[in-house]
């Protein structure tokens, strides 16, 4: 690590020579616009940074960023993540995902990363689809979708994401879209701040596979009346004039309401740092899919020991206690004997 | 025969032997491994050459008193350089019935049997499977047998500092420790320290086993049961300093070693599978060396996370076992594609899928070998003894750093649990490992600007430059894609593929330049070479030691490396009118030499979970020899 001056950088430095080779139309290049937009004003250093990724059309966004990155095996990114933020703290480690590389086959991986706090920002990019072979449903696909695999309508009950997340005692939890450049901006530069696992969900339209997946709530004229922006310490309310805001029940549950029948003070007020998951995950099952009214910002963002730095800590601690290890000690650990 | 008290004039002679093999057996409960591995310390203090065979169940406690849950521990000791734990141990401690039925059949006529009489009674009798005792049926009239009431003996001992009987009766194994530590004039004191330090927070235990220990051993001296001990003398060793290790303890501070060597921090990823689990183990205690060790959420991830390691600029390690090594095959490529240092250590086991988790087998050389999707060379190196394990892990993170690449590690269960003496090496003379990062870019571009390019290979080793994130100006990204030569770009340029093919295949089979050729433990004329690899050395080097003890040539090769093979092995193999390959699988290593080299290398194989006896491979040599001796 240096301590000089992070040199001042544009969006130009963060894109790397390679020609992008998305599908044209794609969720995805806004998404890339918009992290290479926002990196020059993180004060990170090309060098420092690394982008990971499995396999999936998300998975070649390394290929894309002038910085260090990897482009893995399907679902692993989170697992290689994790051996190299844990032996270089140094480095801010970004893993891009999609839907069926963390929520399928890479389930496992997501799971334990999210659960160790290792410190790494996983940017989920859900298509509800599987682009790169070309048009077959994923775990975040609606029951009874059809597809080239599924004829007569998938039968599985997807995953939401952020529940899942939550579930996974995930630290910090995230939701934005890819029609909201500034949105996208302010989450990822949260996740990116976050100490420990950050989780973002990014819905992103596959225009090719799965067109229109999130039109209802992320259409422009959409928007105001269907997504419900949590803001930390800000009663939850939406609509173009916040008419609209969620309550909780005496039994717990979360309610959409008007705020004209409730009155102001009735409204939830938001509080992403809450020991207790319990009110961020309501909060992630207000809404059934993405045609309902649907909670997007920082769900969740509360401290917790970060894995790596743990575990230098207990390296650190073993040298100072026994000093730095010995070789020939080492070998010498058990009884030894000597022929003359 | 039955031998009774008489109380008569008792005289103990007092003999010497040139070696013995001892093998104690009890119910997975009993702390047998314990037991053995105690006998095997003070006997290494003592000087002996020595060699063990650690044999339990998977199961960590199957039903008490049955034959699935017995636990044996063989050990030879002996005067003089010995290669293996012994084929057919001179002396049984058996425990309860299980172990005597379980093991009777190792035990040749003559031999001694040590059996815990308190254990016979009709029940356990019944658990066995023994419709009679045979201790009084007359069954074991072809073996000495001694009837010693361990578990009374030691309650009643134990009595008196206080131990509740039930407590009391799982510090018997210490009585059988002190009778045999007796019966071979083993030192006490050794035993009694180990027992006082390991107990330290549990008085009442080191009490216990102190008595018990001392119970068994003041038992022998006084009860008129055993008409002889036996001594078996210091072995002559070369000078130096020694010290007893297990492989996989070996194999573990070869890794620190070869990190330390290598100047790069060690990081293991690895999920615990018998019987690798103890290097992760041994790893993890050992934080003041700067290793970094992680339990990983299953195989995958130990493989991945390692991979991630090296990325950054770590000695990535993970280490398994068959099943294991079945799940990290796609990581492993994906490494081969990278091109990146990556130690994949695999204690093999008996297979396929769970199989034999506790027994040792060599069927995973042609997984090693071949078990990738795609043309994906991989290195390999196999430990040929406990000891070997340190130097072995060393030469696979050497390879691996060298030329970017992933090496497969073989050990086994046998090894891995197996103990030897060891002559400590000088670490300061130990070879340095360079990793020679990538400092600056390697490649100007036709308007005169530089720029890194990954897969610019050094004309030696056809190795790429490591270049972990944290240089400015060397930004590269690589993945599993296909990559251009040089550049590293993604490319679907079909010349390009097969260039980049040979390029990997090449490297790999050029290490074959960089290591030493294959020994061979020669002789003048010799009429036939017994070619093996990894945990069969000893048996194989007793084996030979015996045909030639019958006037007949015999030449041994061992090898250590196992892809590429050392590059004169052709030539060797073709040196002798027959070749007799040796392996604990259905014939892999000589499928291999017959398809490499064209020679009608014949196989002889055993997969029993157990290694080969010396006796097994001298009756083998010899038939393949033929004519008269």
């Amino acid at each position: 690590m240096t301590t000089t001056a992070v040199p001042p950088t544009t969006r130009k430095d963060w894109a790397s020579d390679q020609e992008v080779r998305w599908c044209p139309g794609c969720g995805d290049y806004s998404i890339l616009a918009a992290l290479q937009m926002l990196l020059p004003d993180l004060g990170v250093r090309r060098e420092n940074t690394v982008f990971l990724s499995g396999i999936g059309c998300a998975a070649r966004f390394p290929y894309y960023m002038n910085t260090y990155g990897l482009h893995s095996i399907h679902g692993r990114a989170p697992a290689i993540a994790t051996g190299l933020a844990t032996t270089r703290p140094d480095l801010d480690v970004w893993v891009v995902t999609g839907d069926g590389d963390a929520l399928s086959i890479g389930g496992n991986h997501l799971m334990h990363a999210l659960r160790r706090n290792v410190r790494m920002t996983i940017l989920m990019f859900n298509n509800q689809i599987y682009g790169l072979t070309k048009g077959q449903y994923s775990p975040t696909s609606e029951i009874a979708k059809v597809t080239k695999s599924t004829p007569f309508g998938s039968l599985d009950t997807p995953f939401n994401p952020v529940s899942l997340a939550l579930g996974a005692e995930a630290s910090f939890v995230a939701r934005t879209h890819d029609m909201d450049r500034q949105h996208m901006q302010e989450v990822f530069r949260r996740a990116h701040e976050h100490d420990g696992a950050a989780f973002v969900e990014v819905y992103q339209n596959c225009n090719v596979f799965n067109d229109g997946a999130f039109e209802k709530i992320t259409g422009r004229d959409a928007r105001a009346s269907m997504l419900i922006p949590l803001a930390h310490g800000q009663p939850i309310r939406f609509g173009s004039d916040g008419e609209r805001g969620v309550v909780q029940r005496s039994d717990g549950r979360l309610e959409i309401v008007d705020v004209t029948e409730v009155g102001e003070d009735a409204l939830l007020v938001h509080d992403e740092s809450r020991e207790d998951p319990g009110l961020a995950f309501a909060l992630s099952r207000l809404s059934r899919g993405p045609f309902e009214p649907t909670p997007v910002g920082v769900f969740r963002a509360v401290r917790r020991p970060e894995y790596g730095t743990e575990m230098a800590r207990q390296v650190a601690a073993a040298q100072e206690r026994k000093g730095l290890g010995d070789l020939k000690a080492l070998l010498r650990s058990g009884a030894t004997w000597t022929v003359e | 025969m039955t031998t009774t008290q008489e109380p008569s004039q008792h005289h103990v002679e007092h003999r010497q032997l040139d070696r013995v093999v001892i093998r104690f057996a009890g119910d997975s409960g009993d702390g047998m491994q314990l037991t053995g591995d105690r006998f095997t310390a003070s006997s290494a203090l003592f000087g002996n050459d020595l060699a063990t065979f650690p044999d339990f169940p998977a199961e960590i406690r199957a039903p008490a008193g049955t034959l699935a849950g017995v636990s044996a521990f063989q050990v030879q000791i002996s005067d003089h350089d010995i290669l293996t734990p012994g084929d057919a141990p001179n002396v049984l401690v058996a425990m309860n019935p299980a172990a005597l039925r379980a093991n009777l059949g190792v035990m040749e006529v003559g031999s001694t049997l040590v059996v815990n009489v308190d254990a016979f009674d009709e029940r356990s009798l019944h658990k066995a499977g023994y419709v009679e005792n045979p201790l009084t049926d007359g069954s074991l009239s072809a073996f000495t047998v001694y009837e010693v009431p361990m578990t009374s003996l030691t309650q009643e001992v134990c009595k008196e500092a206080g131990v509740k009987p039930r407590d009391a009766e799982r510090s018997k194994n210490f009585f059988a420790l002190g009778l045999l530590s007796w019966l071979y004039n083993r030192p006490v004191e050794p035993t009694v320290d180990w027992i006082a330090a390991r107990f330290t927070d549990r008085p009442l235990v080191a009490e216990a086993n102190t008595r018990a220990f001392r119970a068994g051993y003041h038992f022998g001296e006084t009860v008129e049961l055993f008409e002889s001990t036996y001594e078996v003398r210091p072995a002559h060793f070369e000078p130096g300093e020694y010290t007893q290790v297990t492989g996989n303890q070996a194999l573990a501070w070869g890794l620190i070693a070869a990190a330390r060597l290598a100047g790069l921090p060690l990081f293991l990823g690895s999920y615990p599978i018998t019987p690798a689990s103890d290097i992760l183990h041994e790893l993890s205690r050992r934080k003041e060396f700067g290793v970094r060790t992680f339990q990983a959420e299953d195989e995958i991830a130990g493989v991945g996370s390692a991979l991630g390691a090296a990325f950054g600029g770590a000695l990535g390690v993970t280490t398994t076992s068959g099943p294991g090594l079945d799940l990290k095959s796609e990581t492993v490529g994906l490494a081969v594609n990278l091109e990146l240092p990556l130690v994949v250590v695999d204690i093999q086991r008996g297979g396929p899928s769970t199989g034999l988790p506790t027994k040792a087998e060599q069927a995973d050389l042609l997984h090693a070998m071949y078990g990738r999707h795609g043309e994906a060379p991989v290195p390999i190196v196999a430990a040929k003894t406990p000891a070997h394990c340190f130097e072995a892990a060393i030469e696979a993170a050497r390879l691996a750093v060298t030329y970017r690449t992933p090496v497969i590690l073989l050990s086994d269960g046998y090894l891995a649990n197996g103990a030897e003496p060891w002559r400590l090496p000088d670490v300061d003379a130990l070879e340095r490992i360079d990793p020679g990062f990538a400092t600056e870019p390697n490649h100007t571009t036709a308007d005169g600007t530089t720029e890194f390019w990954p897969y610019v290979r050094d004309e030696a080793t056809l190795a790429r430059p490591w270049a972990p994130p944290g240089v400015p100006g060397l930004e590269h990204r690589i993945g599993g894609l296909e990559k251009a030569d040089g550049s590293g770009n993604v490319s679907y340029d079909p010349v390009n593929h097969e260039r980049m093919v040979h390029l990997r295949n090449d490297k790999i089979a050029g290490i074959a330049d960089a290591i030493p050729p294959v020994e061979v433990d020669d002789e003048e004329g010799a009429e036939l070479l017994v070619l093996a690899w990894g945990s069969t050395f000893g048996a194989v080097a007793a084996g030979v030691r015996r045909v030639r003890a019958r006037g007949r040539r015999v030449a041994h090769a061992h090898l250590v490396h196992l892809n590429p093979f050392p590059k004169n092995l052709g030539e060797v193999l073709r040196r002798y009118p027959r070749v007799l390959v040796p392996e604990m699988n259905l014939g892999q290593l000589s499928r291999l030499v017959r398809a490499e080299f064209l020679v009608d290398a014949a196989s002889v194989t055993k997969v029993q979970g157990v290694p080969f006896r010396a006796a097994e491979i001298e009756a083998a040599v010899l038939s393949h020899l033929g004519g008269a001796e």
